[in-house]
């Protein structure tokens, strides 16, 4: 059905630490794994998706670090991704980086977690404040007396354990959207989206139920109210413990919510609305002699508000050297690493304001014969305070039943997802 | 070196220690020192010696030598250590199965013991002890384990049953394990209903056959309660078993959609496309017409593109899926084209299969977005990705029409480039613009020839090649730059050498005068000086014709092409519905069967898609789709369905119902007997035999085209004269049985058709006579079949364009396809045929020589055919003489091989030959046969045997009684129906 087995191995291909589930595929098979991938990667062709006779390697890279899993079945592929990604989170939350180093240094519970985490192929408790529970990285302090079975493993409500305390009562609310857009190199919006995030923290004692309320446009059409500004939402995902069936009924967001932080859910909106910040690039290239570049940064949107920490990322030839800026405002760099000019503002009002940057680069009189690709401008910002969808927070319920006032606090917050604006240099 | 040691252990009373430095001790006598920590009496050097070995074992160190000492520590309070011995268990215990045995008392003491994490590990762990030895000692363990009370054990010990039963399957079904297991469906807690339903998938899916999952009303019902319950995981679980129901009616159907789309909303991308798949599968049994058919449309669109925000790995499998998603129900996302733009930073793999569905989703409203996007792709620097973005503004061209000219334009532009492959590219996809608009845009071809030199794909250059010749009258130096290709003929590819003597022939026919020269070079350096057979057919073909008939040959290879097709990559149906069914899988990644890539699957049922039906009626059960179904529902088969539902599901004309009531009587009569098949057709099959006719220009002038793969019998028999090889080892075409009359006039008001089944070029034909023997004009001919054994459909209209006039007589040839509905018939190959003109509707049945479904690619790998041999059961055997067959092995191995029929290996015992051959028919089961002949004996003896898949129970061959000739050809072999589930 899925995974034949996991392994982590380190970037020449060496097995850190694996874990055979089923056993019809020979552990030794994974010794294919590099050779077939520096194949690919040779000829620029990589595929997460191998197979060596019948045996077909899914893999993901993490940091310095290839997590594969094999299988010779018509495996579930979607279900395996989604299985060693999760296999990253749960482990970079037990060590905070998972890494070659992180990994040796905890083999013993490395191979716990890989105990728990699935059965024979099949993904089991993955929620890492749930394994924390039972699974502790300080091994030798536990003594069977005190292990048990947290309830929650196999509870109906598997995300949240029972009798947390909490003094104060209370809950923070983020909605985070994401600006992706896609621009032509002559100007023309490509695509736009907005992906919105509703993030939690929760400090909440009990087992409270919640109940969230956005100005969802169906939500509003259903019930027939229709007051102020609605947003509609394009899809929407939620976390584990929001009650689809309800949602998809009545639009109502009801859960239980996992203690601490967790990301309660995200949509997507599809928008027309006027990029925040425009960019408007000439970068005019003389063959053996120099590049100029001219960028014009303009805040298109009514509103006071200020956008923070604007980078603007502009792309120079391999080749360039001797920078010269000049700005308007913020400061400009060139990051030969990257092959970048990054333009920094830190503070920018988006309101009709302009600002421009001007480089110079020098280049060598002997061309660079390889064919270089023409990566976009990409701008990265964070505006506080304000969301570009209009979405809002129009209540949140808590209801435990020990009776106890909690307090919701929320806050909005919008940057930029992938803003790409292509050049015509 | 014994210092360093020392201080590692010193160190261990810090207090910052890691689990690295047991990785660090590697020196000899290793083994030895552990095996003394091991038996040490302080529990804690105990633990750290266990966490060395296990350290060791990480690395790849053999430490099977400590297996006593490291068991002797499973007896421990310490949960910590003791998963570590049952980690080094699960390692080791194969090379030691006796020691294992060791350690069976622990598990069987853990599995009562009172703390539930305990007794899941050791039942957890046992089953991962692949000894089966110990099997039988667990199975009392595991029986406690799955009642125990805490739902945690519970739900592990479902998941043992599955381990167990890869290790001994028939121990698990003698415990009544299974029934167990079936039971825990019921449980109350859903995690633990996740994991049985898990554990039953697994197990069914290495029992094809049986019904272990019993899906019914009842229970699926429970499944989609559980649903709403359990992990994010047991949701898949779960969504992956309900794809494989078949709900009884639409309303089922549409309650299950109702109840499993909420999933749609689930953060966890294979929770949702495990949603789609559910979702993909049971729409098509939803009425079109339904409201809720369009509404889930509209469901399915923003949870697929929001899919294209996961993780690259992730987008990379729902990119493969929607790929499939878009051919299969191309409306779901044809506003979303702007979502498949790509993104300079998607990976590479990312970037082609979003290319992909963008062609697939282009149309007239977004031609131009798209071009925009394609011509920016085309100047980036990937040069696989440039290369797919240069055919895919081709592949727009010849789907678009209205955007053809800007298309030719842009690729006119990138050429200007010079970018080496973007102009070999551009110019084979111009070829095809020039395939599909004749005569419109060869004004760019002089544009073209510019770039004649930079070409050294073998691929552009073919294609360069074909465009000169296919335009020679236009070309002023065509000639000379035909010449300049000539000069190194040997060392092209086939593919050029093919094109280029085609294209020197076509020269040579607009322009006799000037190139009789070049013409005679080409044929020359194809016939004498090349080793190709490919190409001295051709050239020898060329050549006959020139020299016998040149106004014939002008006819021929001038004559007008048929327009190439729009769409030319999709995937077949039948394979396309399979596909759907595992969507999320690797096979829909691989956009293979999974027959295709996993071992020992040749079991595995095909999945096809429900059949749409209204409430009450039953469907057929999807395991019946892929041959002449089990369990279909059992009609009458030799009788065709009564008026109303023929006229409903096949004709769907708008004409008054006929006067005639009641199902027209079985056309029995008229069916081809065995006798029949034999008559004048073998004169046609033995073509080589009988001498061919020196008379080739005429036998070249009905064939459609040029290409050899459409060269049919008589031509093979001329050839073999050519070649002066007598009748030996030259592939024949497939047999042609002879026309009969299938519709006598009489009961046909007027219209009388004889007719045959032929295989062209893997195409199924039935040529078609059609006289008009009536007073009247006869006009609108339509044709349609019942439901068949092997789904054989027409493939396009009946083309009778011209009305038929009294005594006029007209030839069709109307390609099938095998993609139509299944239906058993008796016998097998019967075929139930309308036919409508203006007249009326005439009914006829008629056979089909059973070779028409071999197919092309029935050449069994010798390996796989060796294993396939030995696995099939001696049941699944038939056996049968042939006799008075006068050729020898290798005549008769060649002639079959013009059927389709692949001899894969022989074998020569005792002065016997022995002939291993393989076959493959259309619905992709195989036949293996072996034949024996000796020399001398008239008689054959040929044993067939089935690679069965569960359909195929009921299928065996023999030969037709009356073929006792030297002509040992496909038609020896019928397919007849013997008892049912024998």
């Amino acid at each position: 059905m899925s995974a034949s087995a996991v392994f982590v191995l380190d970037l020449k291909g060496k097995v850190l630490i694996c874990r055979n589930y089923k056993g019809d595929v020979d552990m030794a098979e994974i010794d294919h794994f590099l050779p077939l991938l520096m194949t690919q990667e040779e000829e620029g062709l990589t595929c997460p998706i191998m197979s060596h006779g019948n045996v077909h390697f899914l893999w993901i890279k993490h940091t310095n670090l290839y997590l594969v899993a094999t299988t010779n079945k018509n495996s579930n592929a979607s279900l395996v991704y989604a299985f060693l990604y999760k296999v990253v989170e749960v482990f970079t939350e037990y060590f905070t980086e998972l890494e070659e180093e992180s990994i040796q240094d905890n083999f013993v519970v490395v191979y716990e977690l890989l105990d728990e985490l699935m059965d024979f192929g099949f993904p089991q408790t993955t929620d890492s404040k749930i394994l924390q529970e039972y699974i502790t990285q300080e091994g030798t302090k536990l003594e069977v007396a005190k292990t048990k079975v947290p309830t929650t493993v196999t509870n109906a409500v598997s995300w949240r354990s029972e009798g947390i305390k909490y003094k104060k009562n209370e809950v923070f609310i983020d909605v985070i959207e994401s600006i992706n857009l896609l621009v032509n190199a002559n100007g023309s919006v490509m695509s736009s989206d907005i992906v919105g995030t509703v993030k939690l923290k929760t400090m909440l004692s009990g087992m409270p139920e919640l109940r969230l309320g956005l100005n969802d446009r169906a939500l509003f059409a259903l019930t027939g109210r229709d007051k102020g500004k609605t947003v509609t939402m394009e899809d929407v995902k939620f976390h584990q413990c929001v009650r689809l069936s309800r949602f998809e009924s009545d639009r109502t967001i009801s859960f239980i919510p996992p203690d601490g932080e967790s990301e309660l859910m995200s949509y997507r909106i599809n928008t027309h609305v006027k990029p925040l910040i425009w960019i408007e690039s000439v970068i005019e290239k003389f063959s053996h002699s120099r590049v100029e570049i001219m960028v014009k940064a303009k805040g298109q949107f009514k509103k006071q508000s200020v956008a923070n920490n604007v980078e603007v990322r502009v792309p120079v030839p391999s080749d360039a050297d001797s920078p010269k800026f000049k700005t308007s405002t913020g400061h400009a760099k060139y990051v030969p690493e990257k092959n970048l000019a990054v333009w920094t503002i830190k503070s920018f009002p988006v309101s009709g304001k302009e600002f421009l940057m001007r480089a110079s680069f020098g280049l060598p009189s002997v061309e660079n014969d390889e064919m270089e690709g023409k990566p976009p401008i990409t701008v990265n910002f964070e505006i506080p305070y304000f969301t570009v969808s209009g979405i809002q927070v129009r209540y949140m319920k808590i209801i435990e039943k020990s009776g106890y006032q909690a307090l919701p606090w929320v806050r909005y917050i919008t940057q930029s997802g992938d803003y790409q604006l292509r050049s015509n240099f | 070196m014994e210092w360093a040691n020392q201080l590692c252990e010193n160190r261990q009373f810090g207090s910052k220690m890691t689990d690295s430095k047991y990785f660090t001790t590697t020196k000899k006598g290793e083994i030895f020192e552990l095996k003394a920590e091991l038996n040490s009496d302080k529990k804690e050097k105990k633990k750290e010696a266990v966490k060395k070995v296990i350290a060791s074992m990480t690395v790849g160190k053999d430490v099977s030598a400590l297996f006593p000492d490291v068991v002797n520590c499973m007896q421990t309070d310490n949960l910590e250590l003791k998963k570590l011995v049952y980690l080094y268990l699960m390692n080791y215990a194969k090379s030691q199965p006796d020691m294992a045995i060791m350690a069976v008392n622990t598990f069987v003491k853990d599995c009562e013991d009172a703390n539930p994490l305990i007794r899941a590990l050791a039942v957890r762990t046992m089953g991962c002890i692949r000894v089966d030895k110990i099997t039988e000692y667990l199975c009392e363990p595991l029986r406690k384990c799955l009642k125990d009370e805490d739902p945690y054990v519970r739900k592990t010990a479902a998941v043992c049953v599955a381990k167990l039963h890869d290790i001994n399957a028939q121990l698990v079904e003698d415990q009544g394990f299974l029934d167990t297991l079936k039971d825990l469906i019921s449980d109350s807690n859903p995690m633990v209903v996740a994991n049985a339903v898990a554990a039953l998938s697994e197990i069914a899916e290495s029992h094809p056959n049986s019904n272990l999952l019993d899906l019914n009303p009842q229970s699926i019902n429970k499944l989609l309660t559980a649903l709403n319950e359990c992990t994010e995981w047991g949701q898949i679980f779960i969504l992956d078993c309900l794809a494989n129901y078949t709900p009884r009616d639409d309303r089922e159907s549409q309650s299950i959609c109702e109840r499993v789309t909420p999933r749609l909303s689930h953060a966890n991308s294979a929770v949702v496309l495990s949603a789609v798949k559910v979702l993909m599968k049971f729409m098509e049994m939803l009425p079109k017409d339904l409201d809720y058919y369009s509404t889930l449309l509209k469901k399915l669109a923003p949870p697929l593109v929001t899919l294209l925000s996961a993780e690259p790995e992730l987008q990379y499998v729902a990119l493969r899926n929607i790929n499939l998603i878009v051919q299969k129900r191309p409306e779901i996302l044809k506003h979303e084209m702007k979502v498949f733009f790509v993104k300079y930073n998607d990976p590479i793999y990312v970037k082609l299969e979003k290319l992909d569905i963008m062609i697939r989703l282009a149309s007239q409203a977004n031609i131009a977005q798209v071009l925009a996007e394609l011509k920016e792709y085309a100047t980036e620097v990937d040069v696989d990705f440039v290369r797919k973005a240069v055919r895919a503004i081709g592949r727009c061209a010849i789907k678009v029409e209205q955007s053809a000219e800007r298309c030719v334009s842009t690729l006119l532009d990138l050429i200007q480039t010079k970018v080496n492959y973007v102009v070999q590219e551009a110019i084979v996809v111009i070829k095809d613009i020039f395939r599909k608009y004749p005569n419109k845009y060869e004004s760019v071809i002089a544009t073209l020839c510019e770039n004649l030199d930079s070409l050294d794909e073998p691929e552009a250059r073919a294609a360069m090649i074909w465009i000169v010749g296919e335009y020679a009258e236009r070309i002023d130096n065509a000639d000379e730059l035909l010449e300049s290709f000539l000069e190194g003929f040997h060392d092209e590819s086939t593919q050029v050498q093919l094109q280029l003597l085609t294209a020197i022939v076509k020269l040579f026919l607009k322009k006799p005068t000037e190139t009789q020269e070049l013409v005679q070079q080409v044929l020359s350096l194809a016939t004498q000086d090349s080793d190709n057979p490919d190409l001295r057919d051709r050239g020898y073909i060329y050549w006959r014709l020139l020299s016998t008939d040149p106004v014939a040959a002008k006819e021929v290879v001038l004559a007008e092409k048929p327009l190439i097709s729009e769409e030319t990559d999709l995937i077949e149906p039948t394979l396309l519905e399979e596909l759907i069914c595992h969507i999320g899988t690797l096979a829909s990644v691989y956009h293979k069967p999974p027959s295709a890539f996993v071992e020992g699957s040749r079991g595995v049922m095909h999945k096809r898609l429900p059949a749409r039906t209204g409430s009450g009626e039953s469907t057929e059960s999807p395991d019946a789709g892929t041959a002449a179904g089990g369990s279909a529902p059992e009609a009458a088969p030799s009788i065709i369905p009564s008026q109303g539902d023929l006229l409903g599901d096949l004709l769907n004309l708008d004409m008054a119902p006929p006067t005639t009531s009641g199902p027209p009587p079985p056309t029995t009569g008229m069916q081809m007997g065995g006798m029949d098949l034999l008559g004048g057709g073998l004169d046609s099959l033995l073509g080589g035999d009988i001498g061919g006719s020196p008379a080739m220009g005429a036998g070249f002038g009905a064939a459609p085209a040029v290409m050899p793969a459409s060269l049919n019998a008589p031509v093979g028999g001329g050839l073999g004269d050519l070649f002066d090889l007598g009748g030996v080892g030259m592939p024949m075409g497939a047999y042609i049985p002879p026309k009969i009359v299938w519709l006598p006039a009489m009961k046909a008001k007027g219209l009388e058709i004889s007719g045959t089944f032929a295989r062209r070029a893997g195409v199924i034909q039935m040529e078609l006579i059609l006289t008009n023997k009536a007073m009247s004009v006869m006009t609108d001919f339509a044709i349609q079949f019942n439901r068949n054994s092997f789904g054989l459909a027409p493939a396009g209209p009946l083309q009778v364009l011209t009305p038929l006039g009294p005594n006029q007589t007209i030839e069709v040839s109307l390609p099938l396809s095998t993609v139509g509905p299944v239906m058993k018939m008796d016998p097998l190959n019967n075929l139930q045929v309308a036919v409508k003109n203006n007249i009326d509707v005439f009914y006829f049945s008629c056979q089909y020589p059973i070779s028409m479904l071999f197919v092309e690619d029935g050449k069994m790998e010798r390996q796989v055919f060796l294993a396939t041999w030995k696995d099939i059961p001696n049941d699944n055997e038939s056996q049968f003489q042939i006799k008075d067959c006068h050729l020898n092995s290798d005549a008769a191995s060649s002639k079959l091989q013009g059927s389709n029929i692949f001899t894969i290996a022989k074998r020569t015992v005792d002065g016997q030959d022995m002939l291993y051959m393989s076959i493959k028919l259309s619905n992709g089961i195989w036949v293996l046969a072996e034949l024996r002949v000796q020399a001398g004996n008239p008689n054959y003896t040929m044993t067939t045997i089935r690679r069965s898949g569960s359909s195929l129970k009921m299928l065996t061959l023999f030969p037709c009684a009356a073929c006792t000739l030297t002509s040992l050809c496909c038609c020896c072999m019928d397919l007849m129906l013997s008892q049912y589930n024998t």
